[in-house]
């Protein structure tokens, strides 16, 4: 991966060194609380932004303004709720592929795209078919153990296939990638077939291919503590990413303990994944798009790239999902489809620019 | 006193196979000691035994009389630094932010940047004469200035010992006694892979490698006889003493 900033001055504003000059970062709650308000006002019907905050103001106790019960409940029950959910995931998933690639220095990881996404799907239907019970949080540990085993599988099958970095190493693994995404929807279809009503297996579907739809106010209670916890595990583990810019060995000689360090990383990108499939289906491209974009505009030191791509990627699935719901009036296309027609060509112009290296 | 590093009796094995074998060592404080040896005979694995990054199976290793098992990988970082062969990065960063890295040891979440680290970052900058080059991308150096910039790194974490895997190769002679200079320079304890025998012979000591032993070790000008090299590399050699009183050569005949 290689990206020329146009300005290079511009990575590095207001300090050198490594987890200085992010005094700018002040700025990402503004954003964040923009991007929320922008995708709780537009949709299929469009609310004036003052009605958005006079809801919010009553609902915080701090109005008693007699609100229009239908708008109330649009923006409170559907959409605050959705966009809240899109931001913690794309949160998520942008740190789950900015952690897969410096672990794995590898520009194309991303969890979707390594089969991991398509693994937590595999373990979420089967928890939601075999009926355990647990609700959100079984199937989120379902996905867990399916988004590790996939990993692994992936992860072993790259290392036989004798992948390492650069980018030959970066084909293999996403080849591997391919292998085990395909396997493992094939394993969620047989185990739909097998199992669902056909009911429940027209919802399995169209939540497969990553949908907010669904997304209520229970499902934050799951989504925004997991996202927390995702970004303080990697902002605490910011330097030990940096350390990994020479490989894995260098990281080693720089006294980082790299098998306690791989397995809370990994784990915590699995988790992440994990969760926000149980919550939303497998939403592909946000962790390869995010990071990348980040790079070129705050540089590669992960003090400044895991703050700023969490917080990029929060807005980005908030905008994604805006635009999945106007795009065609009168219909909700899959906020998956809307992240692939950005994702797949950041997709080939990652892999480009490796070869011009 | 105790020796900064020790080897007592290490080696490993890799399926059935000695790659390193028996190898005992007292490393004396400011010395450097270059090891030599054909290719595969065992100097990287070596060199990865003293860094700690591979554990013997045979013997023990010591760092300053502790054990290396027992310490954690931090507390060898901030005593050992490894420049490794060829280790590269498609990140865009600055020859600062490589050399920053070297600092890794010494930092942690609840131990932020401190101008200390600023102040071995310059140091190190300076000792590899790079300080007019921070600013510069990675992508942007050639081979020897990449090689300076690692050991700027290397000098940035402050290690008592300084180990390095064949710096120069792929050099051209200018760049590669320029290596040289600049670590003996440095006047950290230094262990030093090599693949050119005149360059042996700016060492303090030389240890002799071959599949995975120690077959010689000590002062260069009396260890490499040409009664070791014809056994070790298979070619006659003759050592010249240089008419200006400098170093010897080598005069590299045939292979015998």
């Amino acid at each position: 991966m290689r990206m020329r900033a146009a300005a290079p001055g511009m990575a590095r504003a207001g300090g050198r060194g490594m987890g200085r000059g992010w005094g700018w970062l002040w700025l990402a709650p503004a954003v964040l609380v923009a991007a929320l308000f922008f995708g709780t006002a537009v949709g299929e019907t469009r609310i004036p932004l003052a009605t958005v905050i006079e809801v919010l103001a009553v609902k915080a106790g701090l109005s008693s303004a007699a609100l229009d019960p239908i708008d109330a409940s649009v923006i409170w029950h559907y959409r605050l709720s959705r966009a809240v959910v899109a931001a913690c995931g794309g949160a998520s998933l942008a740190l789950s592929g900015l952690i897969l690639q410096a672990l794995l220095r590898n520009p194309l990881a991303e969890p979707y795209l390594l089969g991991i996404s398509a693994g937590a799907s595999t373990g979420a239907v089967l928890i939601a078919v075999a009926g355990v019970g647990g609700g959100l949080v079984g199937m989120s540990a379902g996905a867990f153990a399916g988004a590790l085993t996939a990993f692994a599988l992936v992860a072993g099958l790259a290392h036989a296939a004798g992948g390492g970095s650069g980018l030959r190493g970066a084909g293999v693994i996403i080849l591997a990638g391919i292998a085990g995404s395909q396997m493992f929807n094939a394993l969620t279809a047989l185990i739909i077939a097998q199992s669902a009503s056909a009911e429940q297996a027209r919802g399995i579907m169209f939540w497969l291919l990553g949908n907010l739809s669904g997304v209520r106010w229970p499902d934050t209670g799951l989504a925004l503590p997991v996202a927390a916890l995702g970004l303080a595990v990697t902002l605490w583990h910011a330097r030990a990413l940096d350390a990994f810019t020479f490989g894995a060995e260098a990281a080693a000689a720089l006294g980082i303990d790299l098998r306690r360090t791989q397995a809370v990383l990994i784990g915590t990108a699995a988790l992440v994944t994990a969760v926000m499939v149980s919550i939303a289906g497998a939403i592909g491209f946000v962790g390869l798009v995010v990071p990348h974009a980040m790079r070129f505009l705050v540089g590669t030191r992960h003090a400044r790239l895991v703050p700023a791509t969490a917080l990029a990627g929060a807005v980005f699935l908030v905008l994604s999902d805006v635009v999945s719901r106007i795009v065609i009036p009168g219909q909700v296309l899959p906020i998956g489809v809307i992240t692939a027609l950005v994702g797949a060509p950041a997709f080939a112009v990652v892999m480009v620019r490796g070869r011009q290296r | 006193m105790t020796p900064p590093l020790e080897l007592d009796g290490a080696g490993r094995r890799v399926q059935g196979r000695d790659i390193v074998a028996d190898v005992s060592l007292s490393l004396q404080p400011g010395e450097m000691l270059g090891l030599i040896g054909p290719n595969g005979s065992g100097k990287s694995t070596l060199l990865n035994l003293m860094a700690g990054l591979m554990r013997p199976c045979r013997g023990e290793v010591r760092l300053n009389g502790q054990p290396m098992a027992r310490l954690r990988r931090r507390q060898i970082a901030q005593r050992l630094a490894l420049v490794a062969q060829s280790a590269d990065t498609g990140d865009r960063i600055t020859v600062r932010e490589a050399v920053e890295l070297g600092r890794t040891p010494w930092l942690d979440p609840l131990r932020p940047w401190s101008p200390r680290d600023d102040a071995a970052v310059a140091a190190a900058l300076k000792a590899v004469d790079m300080a007019h080059m921070a600013a510069r991308d990675w992508s942007s150096l050639s081979g020897g200035e990449r090689q300076r910039a690692h050991i700027a790194r290397a000098h940035a974490q402050s290690p008592q010992i300084l180990l390095l895997d064949e710096p120069t190769n792929h050099l051209d002679i200018h760049h590669q006694l320029g290596i040289l200079d600049l670590v003996a320079g440095l006047g950290t304890t230094t262990v030093i892979a090599l693949h050119d025998l005149h360059h042996a012979l700016r060492c303090d000591r030389v240890l002799v490698m071959q599949a995975g032993r120690c077959v010689a070790l000590g002062p260069p000008a009396e260890t490499l006889t040409p009664a070791l090299i014809r056994e070790i590399f298979a070619i006659e050699a003759e050592l010249i003493l240089h008419p200006g009183g400098a170093r010897p050569v080598f005069a590299f005949q045939r292979l015998s």
